[in-house]
């Protein structure tokens, strides 16, 4: 907190002093982030940004009524000014909330983010996007290209009035590259990843999935596209790549198995759930190989953390073993309204926003097949990477994603390149065609970065980790022609 | 809480202040951004959560020749902590300015045109409100947010240039809920409280719900005839204003809109798209200090007109800017009504789908325009003029230059202003005024 004028150990002091003692329940939310931002497109260095955001949120729970103040006031003024909020939204509340109780405690721990390569100067940085960015050229039909780094440490508190202490320190590591050509009439982009190749940590996150070393074959896999025939349509296997298994598990796994859905908040925004409470134990979500946990522990993984934002302790829990759903996602106000076991997954994008039931780490666990054998297997199939495209219906159930890449298989080979591929299914039927899940070989650890929901808004970073995997008889198509 | 007067008298203290620290020919840009708000979450007509924010930010642009840096801070608006943030701030900009290249896109206004923009409201307070929407929900599954308060936009820069955009508004975005997925959606936005109107709004609600009642049916994949109501058109329209009318999308050939430039494809030549800053409600500057004109005109008679050109893009391609943001997408999207009276759509449409709500659009198809999506809320099946059954959820997956080409047969007479009720980061003052389309087919597919 160098640059806030304020002492760190001063400011929690006024924070724990603030906090109302003839409450229920009261807590303060400091958050800081400070983040930077790089980038370099079409050759020229585009200006940096960088940024310090900070504020708290003060939460009063009191007599069954709930209430937030949130600010970026954190002069002793401010502080009050959202206490009185707080307690004022708490009283107008009261007897009117979806809660009884406050099912809070007051948790004492900490987490802070492993980083093994630190990340340089904002110049060494520069000097090395600029160099990626430029084995993005070389090529007439090369119409755009981009390489970004966006860097994010942030730091919270959550302090309790009845001596709760929670300090985590998350650093976090955004890289991002681009190229896209034209031939007249046909564009097509490849990307890094779609943006799903980021985690915590510092430089070393770059190393996981070849950042250096991506450039030459984006622009190989984006000039093919363009040549390459439209995918073609029909009912066929298809074996995806962890970089669109981590949006298939984010839309059609992950946001279904939220508590908060499940019991209707979010009906009026991001929907609600094909999935209903007394599916917990029995249903078959997918086949037998499907294994699915949330694991705020794996280290580097986009959403690891020691604690939600409400100070529950976080640990790794399967939510669907051997294809069988096992519990939701959500957190303790969602499990003390609906008395079903949950996850440490109460989170809020920042101080403005509560906290409500968000995924961390979603992941599918690996298999024994080899990812070879994924492929060796089809008769007659499609292999698909990097999501470029995401639909879904409100219940979760009914989506349509495509990606950047499709390549045919055919007879166990992987063979002609398509463009455009697509595909669509129904949540509650698809995972049970999966039919093959490789082995940790392919295992991948990414995150998604702009997950929105709740009301009002809210952004949050998640992390998905998957290796390649396979679904039987689903149905294919590409673009127009 | 402070007030949005003295938050503006604070940007400029603020501003006058870090200038008066420049050296050389610095040239200082910033842009303020804050508001203060009540929300309100609402289930099951009960309150989930409720809670009041204040925030201020400040974004820098520190200029020195052709280099630059930019970066942000939070205000507490209080001096003894904002001074030694933007302190520290300026000094982190210059150190990385000092190591940057030349910027050949930089560009930003240098006549000084000075504005101020202040609406007031009325409304009732926090708790009252709550209070009127929980029992205006009676025994009803109210679902949704009620956002209110003020919201305020400022630039200033070390050449003396001001402008202010202040408004306080109300959104309630709420839904009625029957069973599963079956609800009916509606808003009830503006700058003056009427429970009036928001008792009309109830009732309306009601209403259809005795319409979300009956058995719904499925359809099965095919193309229907089909009415997008205003709702549904402005999904669409958010499709088309991811990278449909910006500058730089055309250039680089990114465009959804790509068949208007290289195969001369058109829409319908009765559709007319702008950029309505005049009638809309958001600032009419931005932050390298340029003015909006009051209208861009984007699709005309069908075919593209003029695009939203950033500075940076002016600079890049070598045209004049118009104040368009970064982003270069619309703030205040205005599509031209069309023939078809808004009062009989059901019969103009007869046998068909009525679409009231489209949801989770994307491209399946970028390069032609092609969209999926899915139905949501009140969608039903008409006969006759006359509404059958709600339709469970349908998606689609068809062109722009289909729904609004050669399969458009008209739009309505009038058209509806949408207030948006995003509130990612802060409360947006984006707005919509569109009318409802007649598509002779639309195709929908799973």
């Amino acid at each position: 907190m160098s640059t806030t004028g304020l002492s760190p150990t001063d400011l929690e002091r006024r924070l724990v002093a603030a906090l109302p003692t003839d409450v229920d329940f009261a807590s303060a939310r400091h958050v800081t982030e400070r983040a930077i931002h790089l980038e370099v497109r079409q050759g020229v260095v585009q200006p940096s940004m960088i940024g310090h955001d900070e504020g708290v949120m003060l939460t009063v729970w009191q007599r069954g009524g709930l209430g937030y103040g949130a600010t970026s006031d954190l002069s002793d003024a401010g502080l009050a000014a959202a206490v009185a909020d707080a307690r004022r939204w708490a009283s107008v509340t009261a007897g009117r909330t979806v809660v009884d109780s406050c099912p809070l405690r007051h948790t004492v721990g900490g987490f802070e983010s492993a980083v093994a390569r630190p990340a340089g100067g904002v110049a060494e940085l520069v000097e090395m996007l600029a160099g990626h960015e430029a084995r993005l050229g070389g090529d007439g039909r090369i119409v755009d290209s981009a390489v970004s780094l966006d860097l994010a440490d942030t730091e919270s508190l959550l302090v309790t009035n009845g001596g709760g202490r929670v300090e985590q320190i998350i650093h976090q590591v955004f890289p991002d590259m681009r190229v896209s050509a034209n031939d007249g009439g046909h564009t097509q982009t490849r990307t890094y990843g779609h943006g799903a190749f980021c985690g915590q940590g510092g430089l070393e996150v770059l190393d996981r999935h070849g950042f250096a070393q991506a450039a030459p074959r984006l622009v190989e896999q984006v000039l093919e596209l363009l040549s390459a025939p439209n995918c073609p349509s029909g009912d066929m296997d298809l074996v995806l790549e962890p970089d669109q298994m981590a949006l298939q598990i984010h839309e059609s796994i992950g946001h279904p198995l939220e508590l908060d859905r499940i019991l209707g908040d979010e009906r009026n925004y991001a929907g609600t759930s094909f999935v209903t409470p007394d599916m917990f134990g029995t249903y078959h979500y997918g086949s037998d190989l499907l294994n699915v946990t949330f694991d705020p522990t794996v280290p580097g993984q986009l959403a690891a953390y020691g604690f939600d934002d409400d100070g529950t302790l976080a640990r790794r829990i399967h939510l669907i073993v051997d294809g069988v759903l096992q519990r939701p996602m959500g957190g303790a106000v969602s499990q003390s309204r609906s008395g079903m076991s949950g996850v440490a997954n109460s989170r809020a994008c920042s101080w403005n926003r509560p906290p409500i039931d968000r995924m961390a780490n979603l992941n599918v666990e690996p298999g024994c097949s080899t990812s070879e054998q994924l492929v060796a297997e089809v008769e007659h199939g499609i292999l698909m990477e990097t999501n470029v495209s995401w639909s879904i219906d409100d219940s979760r159930n009914k989506f349509q994603f495509g990606c950047e890449y499709g390549r045919l298989i055919e007879d166990g080979e992987l063979t002609t390149v398509v463009r455009n591929p697509n595909y669509r299914g129904i949540s509650a039927t698809f995972w049970r065609s999966l039919s093959g899940v490789a082995d940790p070989d392919s295992f991948s650890v990414m995150g998604v970065g702009n997950c929105g929901k709740g009301e009002p808004n809210q952004q949050v970073r998640v992390g998905h980790a998957s290796p390649r995997c396979r679904f039987s008889d689903v149905t294919v198509f590409g673009g127009e022609p | 809480m402070s007030t949005a007067g003295s938050v503006r008298d604070y940007l400029d203290e603020m501003v006058t202040w870090a200038s008066s620290g420049l050296t050389g020919e610095e040239v200082l840009l910033a842009y303020l951004s804050g508001e203060n708000s009540d929300f309100v979450r609402f289930n099951g007509a009960a309150i989930r959560q409720a809670g009041t924010v204040a925030q201020r930010h400040l974004s820098f642009d520190l200029i020195d020749g052709p280099r630059h840096a930019q970066g942000y801070v939070s205000l507490a608006q209080d001096p003894a902590i904002d001074r030694p943030r933007v302190t520290a701030l300026l000094a982190s900009l210059r150190e990385q300015r000092a190591a940057a290249p030349e910027d050949p896109y930089l560009l930003y206004a240098t006549e000084i045109s000075d504005s101020v923009t202040e609406s007031t409201g009325s409304m009732p307070s926090p708790g009252d409100a709550a209070g009127l929407i929980i029992d205006g929900a009676a025994g009803r599954d109210l679902v949704g947010i009620y956002a209110a308060g003020d919201t305020y936009s400022g630039f200033a820069n070390s050449l003396g240039q001001r402008n202010w955009f202040q408004s306080r508004t109300f959104n309630l975005d709420w839904s009625f809920h029957l069973r599963a997925d079956k609800a009916t959606k509606n808003l009830y936005a503006g700058t003056h409280w009427s429970d009036e109107r928001f008792g009309a709004k109830i009732d309306w609600a009601r209403r259809q719900l005795d319409v979300l009642d009956r058995t719904p049916i499925d359809l099965e994949p095919g193309g229907y005839r089909t009415y997008l109501a205003p709702a549904a058109m402005q999904e669409i329209i958010d499709m088309l204003s991811w990278g449909g009318f910006g500058l730089k999308s055309r250039r680089t050939k990114q465009t959804p809109l790509l068949r208007m430039i290289t195969e001369n494809a058109a829409f319908d030549p009765s559709i007319r798209i702008c950029e309505d800053t005049a009638g809309g409600v958001s600032p009419d500057f931005q932050t390298e200090g340029f003015r909006r004109p009051g209208e861009v005109v984007l699709i005309d008679g069908g075919r593209l007109a003029d695009a939203l050109v950033s500075p940076r893009s002016a600079r890049e391609y070598g045209v004049g800017t118009n104040g368009a943001a970064s982003h270069e997408s619309p703030l205040s999207v205005s599509m031209a009504p069309g023939a078809v009276p808004v009062d009989d759509v059901l019969s103009a449409l007869g046998t068909g789908l009525y679409v009231g709500n489209l949801w989770y659009l994307n491209f399946s198809d970028r390069g032609a325009c092609r969209t999926t999506g899915m139905t949501r809320f009140s969608t039903f099946w008409i006969e006759g003029g006359e509404i059958v059954a709600p339709v469970n959820v349908l998606r689609f997956d068809d062109t722009a230059f289909h729904l609004f080409g050669d399969h458009l047969e008209g739009l309505t007479d009038r058209t509806d202003t949408i207030l948006d009720s995003s509130t990612y980061g802060g409360r947006t003052t984006a707005s919509y005024r569109l009318p409802g389309a007649l598509v002779g087919e639309m195709t929908f597919t799973l």
